[in-house]
């Protein structure tokens, strides 16, 4: 890698070991994927996908520490994932004493250390933080030190910004340091597309099955997906942009993908159209019978599978404005035609915080909490990365959270009849 | 004794039983549980990799096609070096991934762990290797397996 006479300096000590090191870990990073130069980071904001005070992780605080005590902080504020721990969820007793006295004991010293590193404010935990609400929205062809895999899909994406799968630490170094090694996705090469996904569905596909179907397919390659503007339309509107969202973070979790086009949709394949596919890409065909094989293939891994659902986590990546707003319609017509007055699932609705206060401003806030639905800021992965829920008959229609945790996942239209029936409330 | 050649991401050298994932291996869930709860053995945690899933990971030639899961991955494979509970060496059949390289080179740079890495050692390593056989790993990524 050839480095500018600045970040030479920066690698020989000129500010010290702590940010030699630094700029040493961003340099083998580069070297492993050939990179051949450092590029400046671009974007306004940064984005960690550590959010955690986690006990076992201690060795991360002392490594942040140690940047702190250099004197080494983000050069750029940034946002971070969402915590793990909200009073509003339902918990058990002893559910609260392992999150607390045993998970995540370092909560509130770290968050100190994310103010001190430059959070950009204490609302400001969420893994859709380029969300308008929270404002840490790219600008098309900026590059980013971004870590948080849904995030950087939707960021490479829809916002046509550039950024790799980073790891935790390592964007927060590419922050510290203003640069970050160019390779993969930050490439013209690296975007280009090496499988093209053809959608003969007669029904709009559910987003997060679809994207669990293709990131299983392509695992860490870059898809050009046609067929889906006949289902979104041509425009990147609200309804468009959290179809996306949720899509890319099935495609991220259930596989590796970081960047994916829509045709005659997102930003590059509108621009570029199937000049951004590889000669020879492979194709892959799905239809609703596909969609339907993969959702079979999900193994059900409660230890009853025929438990009666005790809580259903909705919001993962969490919810926009417009799908809070439409989750409450679909659940007020669904009570009304059944009778009933409430949920019959405990049910959570994450968002979050800056969405969750521009919601409350509205009529539909207090519409769903008369309806038993709870609010948080939480992240449902986090809250169930015990060994408690594991016992815990939870459901979801997010694949995110199917893949990492023991949640069973339904499409929305399933989550909505199960919590909305009367079998339920007994 | 077969040898294979790749290359080195992180340089060492060490002699070490293999432990083989077939899959993808997901760092974050299988070292979740082992961190958490102390578990001095660092048995892998993840019930969805049957190759792996209950066996001590600490000390071994983990021989895998690449890292899956959560961009935490690299967070916790350096965590892992902290505590000195990483496997012995990586070796990877496929080119490395961003979130195995961050940690790997995290543990190399900022912890005193020895763990050498090295990638590209073909689908055939993996065809060959089985859990339980000896696996030396010379500086120049040349590794052998008998």
């Amino acid at each position: 890698m050839i480095l500018t006479p600045e970040q030479q300096a920066l690698l020989d000590g000129a500010k010290g070991e702590t940010m030699a090191k630094v700029v040493k870990t961003l340099v083998m990073y580069g070297d492993a994927f050939g990179a051949e130069r450092m590029v400046p980071v671009t974007s306004k904001y940064g984005h960690t996908v550590i959010s955690f005070g986690l006990k076992a992780i201690k060795p991360v605080y002392a490594l942040y520490d140690q940047l702190l005590d250099a004197g080494l902080v983000s050069g750029q504020k940034f946002t971070a994932d969402p915590k793990p721990l909200d009073p509003n969820v339902p918990s058990s007793l002893l559910e609260d004493l392992v999150f607390k006295k045993i998970m995540y004991t370092d909560q509130k010293p770290y968050e100190e250390q994310l103010r001190r590193l430059g959070i950009t404010s204490d609302d400001d935990y969420t893994c859709t933080c380029y969300l308008d609400e929270v404002g840490n929205k790219p600008e098309k062809g900026d590059v980013l030190s971004w870590a948080e895999s849904s995030a950087v899909v939707y960021a490479n994406s829809v916002l046509g910004a550039r950024c790799n799968r980073n790891s935790g630490i390592i964007e927060l170094m590419g922050s510290i340091a203003g640069f970050v090694p160019e390779f993969g996705l930050l490439t013209d090469e690296g975007r280009k597309a090496s499988w093209v996904v053809e959608l003969r569905c007669k029904h709009r596909p559910e987003a997060q099955l679809l994207g669990s179907a293709i990131g299983m397919k392509v695992m860490e390659e870059v898809p050009y997906v046609k067929g889906l503007d006949k289902w979104l339309g041509t425009e990147l509107d609200k309804a468009a942009c959290a179809y996306l969202k949720d899509f890319g973070a099935a495609t991220a979790s259930n596989g590796a993908v970081g960047l994916y086009h829509i045709e005659n949709l997102t930003p590059e394949a509108k621009e570029q159209g199937e000049a951004l596919i590889r000669e020879g890409a492979q194709v892959y065909v799905i239809d609703d019978a596909e969609l339907e094989r993969v959702k079979r293939s999900y193994p059900v891994v409660w230890k009853d599978p025929e438990a009666k659902p005790q809580l259903c986590f909705v919001g993962c990546p969490h919810l926009t404005m417009q799908q809070l707003i439409d989750w409450t319609d679909r659940i007020e017509a669904a009570l009304r035609a059944k009778s009933l007055p409430q949920v019959t699932v405990p049910t959570v609705f994450t968002a979050s915080t800056p969405v969750l206060k521009e919601f409350e401003k509205t009529v539909y806030a207090s519409k769903l909490r008369t309806y038993g639905v709870i609010l948080s800021y939480i992240c449902p992965l986090m809250y169930m990365n015990n060994p408690l829920c594991k016992k815990k008959a939870v459901i979801t229609c997010s694949n995110k959270l199917r893949t990492y945790t023991s949640a069973r996942y339904y499409t929305e239209a399933e989550i909505l009849s199960i919590i909305t029936t009367k079998e339920a409330a007994k | 004794m077969k040898q294979f050649k790749g290359r080195v991401i992180v340089p060492g050298t060490c002699t070490a039983e293999a432990l083989v994932s077939r899959g993808g291996f997901n760092t974050l869930a299988s070292y979740q549980m082992a961190l958490m709860f102390g578990d001095k053995q660092v048995k892998c945690g993840d019930q969805n990799n049957p190759d792996i899933y209950k066996k001590p990971m600490l000390g071994k030639a983990l021989c895998l096609p690449m890292t899956i899961g959560s961009t935490t991955g690299g967070m916790v494979l350096y965590t892992a070096c902290s505590m000195g509970k990483q496997p012995a060496c990586m070796l990877f059949s496929l080119p490395i991934d961003s979130l195995a390289a961050s940690g790997a080179i995290l543990g190399d740079v900022w912890t005193e762990a020895k763990m050498p890495v090295v990638d590209g050692l073909g689908e055939e390593f993996l065809a060959y290797v089985k859990t339980g056989m000896t696996v030396t790993v010379r500086e120049d990524g040349v590794v052998e397996v008998e």
